[in-house]
């Protein structure tokens, strides 16, 4: 049925005769082209032309487009070109073409790749310094909802938030024990198999106790639930702005930082410290099995060296810094849930940009920590 | 016969959609398929193209019987035949154009000036400017998502066109403009099309034939004329309600 597409040409005298056949449709279209491209260079040499389309027994938007643009050609360059024998049912489809086709605006000129990259460069430059703007912006919206869901409790989404404890810190449990016991793990072994060379075996659970209650328990606790839950924070914001659900609750007279915001931040404030408590005991417990198992430590011993060595202070330390990661977690991923515009693409930015931003500023908050606790002593 | 579809049985769960439904689509004709909410209209158009799994019966698609084409049979089919989802289910990472030229670039070797000419051709024959080529999905209104959306599933010049409510969500003059839109083309590109609707006006205006979809049979099919003088329950209900009588009446006065 599909026939390659034929373009035969002849002279006679100074007119151009073109004989067309074959399929003129989609599947053809590369070569269709050539051939098309080919006739309109050597029809500058004659001063009118003909093309017959009888044996054409195929016909599509690209092959009748290909047909116009070869009359639009050789009309560019004086002559005419006519076009004999073209079935009838084909041209109404010419036609269509003939009003529709065409080269459309010239793409805009490509700018100098240096000043295209300063530009770029300054931009990004600038665009760092309003990174803050956002998240300064939720903070705000949502000190003012958290005032007044103080002064009107009633307004609170408790069953909301309910939910959202489930989700982010019942449901994480698992995956957080693991994770944290594997580290604790890590670092015992680690620990014995380096100390053992000076002798001082016992200081490895001093080791393992101060790091994983100052430090390692809640970073690794709140790096694990920015990916966990701040992506699906922003996700799940972001899709929802994409679908105009907070702009629906918006015109009903809903804030919806009140709404969606407010419990989730709660949720994460209130699941973080319990995880992070959680997460130091498994990775404890990950050390003292170690202990036992490689260092050749007994369980009893570990316990009393435990307690010699760690404090409540060091617990406390750790546990203050929970609730403010949780804040930051929750805000920079609400925030940047809000910022999602209408495609995928950027629900895929905001959810990167998201994860990568909590991780970051987590980080830098427990250094800002570490230097505050130093200066008062803890 | 382009499709034909022959004691379809599709269900999720324990519940059936489809109950051994048959149906006929003519070459060139445009026909229309009615049925309540939720009655298994889109199940249906999604069954033929093959998103959805069947339990049992045949579909034939151009004279391909689909569960027995060798996936290289069905990329050939697929290539005939081309879909406007009920959103318009554009890419939303692509600007309009290039949402048009997605399947021309996949499938066909073209240089980059004939894939622009043909994609801007394509967007004016749905009666949008070049201009507009160059938004996103996203900056589109929707009576353009669908016209954007109509020229990608003509990109590649298919036989046939499924179009799942293709006027719901328009406004009475954007719909009515549509459904002209879609009867010009099938007749200057010669399009067979599969057309689910809920609109009572597209069904007198560009329907060649009607079929008539209930209890996941079709209960009825065949003109306008046909389905006003079935007696099938929901038929009745359907065309001869409180807001088809006004088109009845204006039937009979035409007629």
């Amino acid at each position: 049925m599909s026939s390659e597409p034929l373009l035969s040409r002849a002279f006679a005298d100074d007119r151009l005769e073109l004989a067309a056949a074959g399929s003129w449709t989609a599947v053809h279209a590369n070569e269709l082209e050539a051939l098309v491209d080919g006739i309109a260079r050597d029809a500058a040499r004659s001063r009118s032309a003909a093309i017959d389309m009888r044996r054409v027994h195929e016909f599509d938007t690209f092959g009748a487009w290909l047909l116009e643009r070869l009359v639009r050609e050789s009309k560019a360059l004086g002559q005419d070109m006519q076009i004999v024998g073209l079935p009838a049912r084909f041209q109404g489809l010419l036609d269509e073409v003939h009003r529709t086709g065409g080269e459309g605006p010239p793409p805009p000129a490509a700018p100098n790749p240096l000043l295209r990259a300063l530009e770029a460069l300054g931009r990004g430059v600038a665009e760092t310094g309003r990174e803050l703007v956002p998240f300064i912006n939720m903070l705000g919206a949502l000190c003012i909802a958290l005032i007044r869901v103080i002064v009107h409790p009633r307004a609170f989404r408790l069953t909301s938030a309910v939910h959202h404890v489930d989700r982010v810190g019942w449901q994480a449990v698992p995956i957080i024990l693991l994770i944290t016991f594997l580290i604790g793990c890590i670092i015992a072994q680690q620990g014995f198999f380096h100390f053992r060379k000076f002798g001082a075996d016992v200081y490895v659970v001093d080791m393992v106790g101060i790091l994983v209650l100052r430090e390692l328990g809640v970073l690794i606790v709140a790096i694990m639930v920015a990916g966990r839950s701040g992506s699906s924070y922003t996700a799940e914001l972001g899709s929802m702005k994409m679908r105009e659900e907070i702009d629906a609750l918006r015109t009903m007279g809903f804030d919806p930082v009140e709404v969606l915001v407010l419990p989730r931040v709660v949720a994460l404030v209130i699941a973080l410290p319990l995880l992070t408590f959680l997460g130091s005991m498994a990775a404890l417990y990950g050390g003292g099995l170690v202990a036992w198992l490689y260092g050749g430590m007994s369980p009893e011993i570990f316990i009393d060296r435990l307690k010699e060595a760690i404090s409540v202070t060091h617990f406390r330390v750790g546990m203050i810094k929970a609730p403010f990661m949780a804040l930051v977690i929750g805000i920079i991923a609400c925030s940047e849930g809000f910022r999602v515009l209408g495609s995928a693409e950027s629900l895929g930015v905001q959810t990167t940009t998201s994860v990568v931003k909590s991780i970051f500023l987590v980080i830098v908050l427990d250094g800002v920590f570490a230097i505050f606790f130093a200066s008062i002593d803890m | 016969m382009v499709i034909r579809v022959r004691d379809l049985v599709v269900g999720f769960g324990d519940h059936i959609v489809l109950d051994h439904l048959s149906v006929d689509v003519r070459r060139g004709e445009i026909l229309g398929f009615v049925g309540g909410s939720g009655g298994g209209k889109s199940v249906l158009l999604r069954t033929i193209i093959g998103l959805l799994p069947k339990r049992h019966g045949s579909i034939e698609v151009l004279g391909t019987n689909m569960d027995r084409a060798s996936d290289e049979e069905r990329r050939a089919i697929e290539r005939r035949w081309g879909i406007l989802f009920q959103q318009g289910a554009l890419f939303s990472s692509l600007t309009a154009l290039q949402n048009v030229q997605f399947p021309m670039r996949e499938y066909l070797k073209l240089s980059e000036r004939l894939l622009k000419e043909v994609a801007i051709a394509k967007l004016r024959m749905v009666g949008l400017t070049p201009n507009d080529g160059d938004k996103y999905p996203s900056e589109l209104s929707g009576g353009m998502t669908k016209r954007v959306a109509l020229a990608r599933a003509l990109a590649l010049d298919p036989e046939i066109v499924f179009l799942d409510e293709p006027t719901s969500g328009l406004d009475p003059i954007a719909a009515g403009d549509f459904d002209a839109l879609i009867r010009t083309l099938q007749q200057t590109l010669g399009l067979t099309v599969f057309m689910v609707t809920h609109d009572l006006e597209s069904l007198q205006t560009v329907c060649d034939r009607i079929a008539a979809l209930a209890d996941g049979k079709v209960v009825a099919a065949g003109s306008l004329a046909t389905m006003l003088a079935s007696e099938h329950e929901w038929v009745k209900a359907y065309f001869r309600g409180k807001r088809a009588s006004r088109l009845a009446s204006r039937l009979a006065h035409s007629d």
